[in-house]
């Protein structure tokens, strides 16, 4: 059924950078993918590999300037958000897209109590009456297994422990039934077992909604069990993408394969940031001209210095942008 | 919040009754005496029985608690007595002016209404203005609008009133002659005319303490929109699909408002301070003129009242200032 879906939102060639005092900072290159309905897509990357960027620059959440969109198209519901008006925009944002952010702490509006900032989609998109999304708001807490809804309508932000916090924003996002799900590591800041209930939550707002999730973590071990599909990040772009096993047993990407070896052995644990690789990760001020990744590599050849490795197709549904993959390069190298 | 804002203000009681004791002393032993006015053709020893009339013959232990009884039993007994027709006060004797022998708090209610429409229309017509100016200035960062508004405000903050002021009156009433130079407190407002004169009248000096009051609100205002557009809630509430308005007007002004209240509430008292020198300028007879006649003439209890009223409204302020920020802020609490 999946394969045969067409996709709910079709990323192409996307390009973000920054101005900064020090430079043009290249946080998203080039990367492009899509996305299915029903389907759980998985984000991994280490830090600054540009995750949030890219799903941000998607509904133009970033802040312009200093971000700027340079290339790209981002379709859904037959239109490019990236060229649509500030209007249509906001009825996507919130209603047909959901969003989680990373940080649940500072993510909520301080001042406004909980009750009143997860009705305030509902009223918006769904045209509900105060007492409609009230009852709505406390339906979506009890969802992502609050206790006490009712009163907890009522309490403020700082009332609630960062791991509720996180949970309150998965309301928000989940309010209005959206198409699809942007999660930006939702579930970094939550214990095992609420983890546990908010991934098996997504899988069943899934089934049901044929809402189609994109998961961003650090956690490997959490992509293995619920993604359809992974995209790995390095610098800015996507360096492979495949169906979950695939990535897993056959790894094509040196980056790839080095993230792998940093899942902790004891299954169940969650894997620690990424950051176990040798060496730093890049600092993309400017447009890229090589591969991010050679300085890092081990199985770096010359040509990855002269140019962006182009993404080759190497079976199904799977592509790898590194050099190793193309016979011609490698018999060039000797 | 009830029994916070009830220890502070018995809190408040012996930091006043200091603040009473300091201004008491400090006019105590400033040099100065309530007869140098006098003709020199009246003989030393009138003078000094005048002094001891004046109760001058009492040393400062005497006086100084004496004063406290008028001010906070006898005065408000007679408050009461004129409002509800009793008689408590039983014709004790109340702080009198040495210069005009008149009771203090019957000058001071006669200059009040001058000051309070000069300081308060201003003060009103001042964040009235700041706060739009500090809204768009941080939504619209850079841009000309902001460029203007820091300039401007530059001048409000480095141009004394006394300097513009003058200027105001050289250019609209000596040159151009639109606005009266001098402000008439005897005039009433009985009909569209005298009320349109009364506008005029006060244009200046409003704008004169307007300028003031604008520079720094609107600076405050900016600052803290700035702080807040840049917190990821804001991010969130675009993320919901919200309007831009409602971003801004609600999500971000609702933050943004709690320390400018703060702010806008302790300048209650510097305006006043700052109309002293702006009443003096356009001839309005409010407070803050009377308080500066009662310094050259030395008329000590006049001089004690207004001082010891104006440090009574810093407190109060303070008071209200702090309250304020328990009601907006609901991550204060108090108790
Ligand atoms: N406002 C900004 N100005 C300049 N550079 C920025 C800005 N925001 C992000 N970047 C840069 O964009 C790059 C990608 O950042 P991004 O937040 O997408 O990383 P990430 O993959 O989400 O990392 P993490 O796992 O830590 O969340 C980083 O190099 C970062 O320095
Ligand atoms: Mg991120």
């Amino acid at each position: 059924m999946l394969d045969r879906a067409l996709p709910v939102l079709d990323v192409q060639g996307l390009k973000t950078v920054f101005k900064t005092r020090g430079g043009e900072v290249h946080a998203v290159n080039n990367v492009s993918f899509d996305l299915k309905a029903g389907e759980l897509l998985g984000v991994v990357g280490e830090s600054g590999s540009g995750k949030s960027v890219t799903m941000m620059s998607l509904l133009g959440l970033l802040p312009m300037p200093p971000a700027e969109i340079r290339a790209g198209s981002v379709m859904f519901d037959g239109e490019d958000l990236l060229n649509v008006s500030q209007e249509k925009l906001r009825s996507v944002r919130g209603g047909k897209i959901g969003f989680v952010f990373q940080d649940p702490m500072t993510s909520l509006n301080p001042v406004f109590p909980v009750g009143y900032q997860i009705a305030e989609p509902l009223r918006k998109h769904m045209g509900m009456s105060k007492k409609d999304a009230a009852i709505r708001a406390k339906e979506l807490l009890e969802l992502v297994g609050i206790p006490d809804a009712d009163q907890r309508l009522l309490d403020y932000p700082h009332q609630f422990s960062g791991g509720m916090r996180q949970r309150v924003m998965i309301a928000i996002a989940l309010a209005c039934d959206p198409q699809v799900l942007i999660a930006d590591e939702p579930t970094t800041a939550l214990d095992v077992t609420i983890q546990a209930q908010i991934l098996e939550l997504m899988k069943e707002l899934r089934d049901k909604l044929g809402m189609a999730v994109i998961w961003i973590t650090h956690d490997l071990g959490v992509i293995a069990g619920i993604a359809d599909r992974v995209m790995v990040m390095y610098g800015g772009q996507v360096v492979e993408h495949a169906p979950v096993q695939e990535l897993f047993t056959n790894p094509q990407h040196p980056y790839t394969s080095a993230l792998l070896k940093t899942i902790p052995s004891i299954s169940g644990e969650r894997a620690a940031r990424l950051t176990v690789i040798e060496g730093q990760p890049p600092l993309v001020v400017g447009p890229p001209t090589a591969c991010p990744f050679r300085d890092r590599c081990a199985k770096a050849m010359p040509v990855c210095a002269l140019k962006v490795p182009p993404r080759y197709e190497i079976g199904e549904g799977h592509d790898t942008a590194c050099f190793l993959a193309d016979p011609l390069e490698v018999a060039n190298a000797g | 919040m009830l029994t916070f804002t009830i220890r502070r203000l018995l809190l408040s009681i012996p930091t006043l009754l200091f603040i009473a004791f300091v201004i008491f002393m400090l006019l105590e032993l400033a040099p100065g005496d309530p007869m140098a006015q006098m003709p020199l053709t009246i003989p030393p020893e009138v003078k000094e029985k005048m002094r001891l009339a004046l109760g001058l013959g009492e040393p400062w232990w005497v006086r100084f608690p004496l004063w406290l009884k008028q001010f906070f039993i006898v005065e408000p007994q007679y408050w009461i007595d004129g409002i509800f027709g009793t008689n408590f006060a039983d014709g004790a004797q109340r702080i009198i002016s040495f210069q005009s022998r008149s009771p203090v708090f019957e000058t001071i209610a006669q200059r009040m209404p001058q000051t309070l429409w000069v300081v308060g229309m201003s003060y009103v017509v001042g964040v009235l203005i700041a706060l739009p100016i500090g809204i768009i200035s941080a939504y619209k960062q850079y841009s000309v609008f902001d460029q203007t508004g820091t300039f401007v405000s530059m001048i409000g903050f480095s141009v004394p009133p006394f300097f513009s002021g003058v200027l105001l009156i050289v250019i609209f009433s000596v040159q151009l002659k639109w606005l009266p130079s001098i402000y008439d407190t005897t005039h009433q407002v009985t009909s569209w005319d005298t009320f349109l004169f009364q506008l005029k009248q006060m244009i200046m000096p409003v704008m004169v303490l307007a300028l003031q009051t604008t520079a720094q609100v609107s600076r405050y205002m900016r600052a803290s929109m700035l702080d807040n557009l840049g917190q990821d809630y804001v991010r969130t509430a675009r993320a919901k699909g919200m309007t831009e308005s409602v971003v801004v007007m609600k999500h971000v002004l609702r933050n943004s408002m709690i320390p400018v209240v703060t702010v806008i509430a302790l300048g209650i008292p510097a305006i006043f301070g700052g109309a002293i020198i702006t009443e003096q300028i356009f001839k309005v007879n409010g407070l803050g003129q009377l308080l500066i006649i009662a310094l050259q003439g030395n008329d000590i209890p006049m001089v004690m009242t207004i001082t010891f009223l104006l440090a009574v409204l810093i407190v109060m302020m303070n008071l209200i200032a702090d309250i304020l920020y328990g009601i907006l802020d609901p991550r204060i609490r108090y108790d």
